[in-house]
């Protein structure tokens, strides 16, 4: 599915929205002066609708543009959206605000605008999830890394599916940076075994497992509006995962965790630990 | 002992940290001490418009607020070997974490009336990249960055002055975790302070280019540039300090830095506790007009017309 089929899917029907579609032309400025073919959305759909009967923000990010990678333009949009759900959840009209986090991270063509307008991302999530729950949702074989990685983690409810991946460094780059025997990016076993969708939710980094299928992802999202906002979201809960830290560098000297495996993670974190936060 | 790796985030460290305490922070790459800052100008007293130096600062004395300062620095014993250069990895993000939220629960907690003035929270940044690693990943490196970037965010909201101090690297994912959630952004004009998000050698295996086509094509394309006179031109920053060696610096040098330090926090206690800032600078206006006019015709759109 296309990040626009998703967001007209996930809204009520009729009521999508799109705002700076393709016809109000907002592309990147600094793509073509590299040769590179601008998209009038700059990979990114912003919607409004309703959500069963709530109003509600979409945005979904195009992972077939340039990988999903966050520019100027697209990332400011997420980040304004969010902005703009937080002045109208002020105002006591909330908003129920979704988001599709499918992104490689950075866009390097606009490497610092990018990362500057991620900062702003995740300064938006911060100040919004405490008048809303945000609900991100990670769902095609892209996955989600770099800053928006951390704009995942900023979520107050995480949704994945199996195929989906949750990382910070690419493989590829862990591989380039690192060297092979730290991680051979083309074993696809170890890699969705360490960052892969069943194993984030099996460790608690990921609050929900669906299939991609639309009623799934529906009814979970209908749940995690319905629970609230936590009183501590998984971002601030810094003395559970500082001990858990703690704990596996004492266990292993010299070199943390030198042999922790994707399995013994699951057994010394495992995700009911999570659901009492 | 082997005495400790020097780094600028080090050094810069030490220098505000004089006169205060040092905070046991559980992890030897991270540096905490709450100490003694310049009072901020007086209230009435004119604020330089011109960026800093040109603007020369009375030197105030060395008392009033005690800031929190904080630094992540290499530590070759690091229990994870990742993150022994001065990278934020999984010890380096939840601890940092800590200290800022520790900050914002002892002010919050105090009870005087009225409630005093929230510290300063001064990050020194001096961050290569986040850590690469196998089980970094595994066990959520980017949870722990945005720990770190939540509670920077979560003391700006709640009214501490967030200053970062740029002393060297601001590199990608560390600096989202240390420093890019600030009210007010600083740089020492010094090589080797470098914003970006990747390292031109990486970057140049990533998009298969050779280093030379890629510092080509950076010096034509101002969002990609290394250097931090042009980052300046991007609009983030509140002042970047020229004349300063940031390996050794004079002491008048660091009184300079020192009196710059206090006019942000001055500056961030009168306004937004948001990151709008960064759009209101002539710079943004220029370099990030794309950003505005999506925030302009986003906002228009937004209610149904």
């Amino acid at each position: 599915m296309t990040a626009r089929e998703r967001a007209r899917a996930v809204l009520d029907e009729g009521s999508f929205r799109e705002l700076l579609g393709p016809f109000d032309r907002l592309e990147s400025p600094w793509l073509p002066r590299q040769g590179i073919v601008p998209q009038s959305d700059d990979g990114v759909v912003i919607a409004r609708g309703t959500f069963d009967g709530d109003r509600a923000v979409v945005a979904a990010i195009e992972s077939a543009f340039q990988g999903g990678s966050m520019g100027e333009v697209s990332a400011t949009k997420i980040a304004c959206a969010l902005d703009l759900a937080r002045r109208d959840c002020n105002a006591g009209n909330t908003v129920r605000p979704i988001l599709f986090l499918e992104s490689g991270g950075v866009r390097l063509q606009e490497a610092n605008l990018g990362l500057g307008a991620i900062a702003e991302i995740h300064a938006a999530l911060v100040a919004l999830r405490r008048l809303t729950p945000v609900v991100g949702v990670i769902a095609g074989p892209v996955g989600c890394f770099g800053g928006m990685s951390l704009a995942a983690a900023l979520c107050t409810t995480l949704i994945v599916t199996r195929e989906a991946r949750l990382g910070m460094n690419g493989p590829e780059v862990i591989e380039q940076e690192a060297g092979i025997t730290e991680l051979d990016a083309a074993d696809r076993r170890l890699v969705w075994s360490l960052i892969g969708g069943a194993q984030r939710h099996a460790t608690g980094f990921a609050d929900v497992l669906v299939d991609d299928h639309l009623p799934d992802v529906g009814r979970a999202l209908r749940e995690a509006f319905a629970r609230g906002t936590p009183p501590r979201h998984r971002s601030a809960d810094v003395d559970r995962y500082l001990a858990r830290l703690h704990d596996l560098a004492r266990t292993a000297d010299g070199d943390a965790v030198a042999s922790l495996t994707p399995d013994d993670l699951r057994a010394a974190w495992p995700r009911e630990h999570t659901d009492d936060r | 002992m082997t005495a400790e790796p020097t780094s600028r985030g080090r050094v810069w460290f030490e220098i505000f940290a004089q006169g205060g305490t040092v905070v046991p922070s559980g992890a030897a790459s991270v540096l905490v001490a709450d100490a003694p800052l310049p009072d901020a100008p007086l209230p009435d007293a004119p604020l330089p418009d011109a960026p800093l130096p040109d603007a020369p600062l009375p030197d105030a004395p060395l008392t009033g607020t005690t800031a929190r300062v904080l630094a992540v620095v290499p530590d070759p014993h690091n229990p994870f070997p990742r993150a022994r250069g001065g990278e934020v990895g999984l010890l380096e993000g939840w601890t940092l974490a800590r200290h800022v939220r520790a900050a914002i629960d002892a002010d919050t907690a105090d009870e005087t009336e009225p409630p005093g003035p929230r510290r300063p929270l001064l990050a020194i940044v001096d961050v290569t990249s986040q850590a690469y690693g196998r089980r970094e990943e595994m066990l959520g490196i980017h949870l722990a960055c945005a720990a770190a970037a939540d509670a920077y965010a979560a003391a700006r909201l709640a009214g501490h002055p967030v200053i970062a101090l740029l002393v060297g690297k601001a590199m990608s994912g560390a600096f989202l975790a240390h420093g890019y959630q600030a009210n007010r952004i600083l740089a020492l004009d010094a090589p080797g302070v470098v914003v970006h998000a990747m390292g031109p050698e990486a970057a140049a295996r990533v998009t298969r280019r050779t280093v030379d086509d890629l510092h080509r094509l950076v010096e034509a394309n101002l969002p990609m540039a290394y250097d931090i006179r042009s980052y300046r031109k991007l609009g983030f920053l509140h002042a970047l300090l020229d004349g300063i060696d940031a390996d050794a610096p004079t002491p008048a040098q660091v009184s300079r830095v020192r009196s710059a330090v206090a006019q942000a926090i001055d500056d961030a206690r009168r306004g937004p506790r948001d990151l709008s800032n960064r759009l209101a600078s002539p710079e943004a206006m220029h370099a990030r007009a794309a950003s505005l006019e999506v925030r302009r015709r986003l906002a228009e759109q937004w209610d149904e017309r």
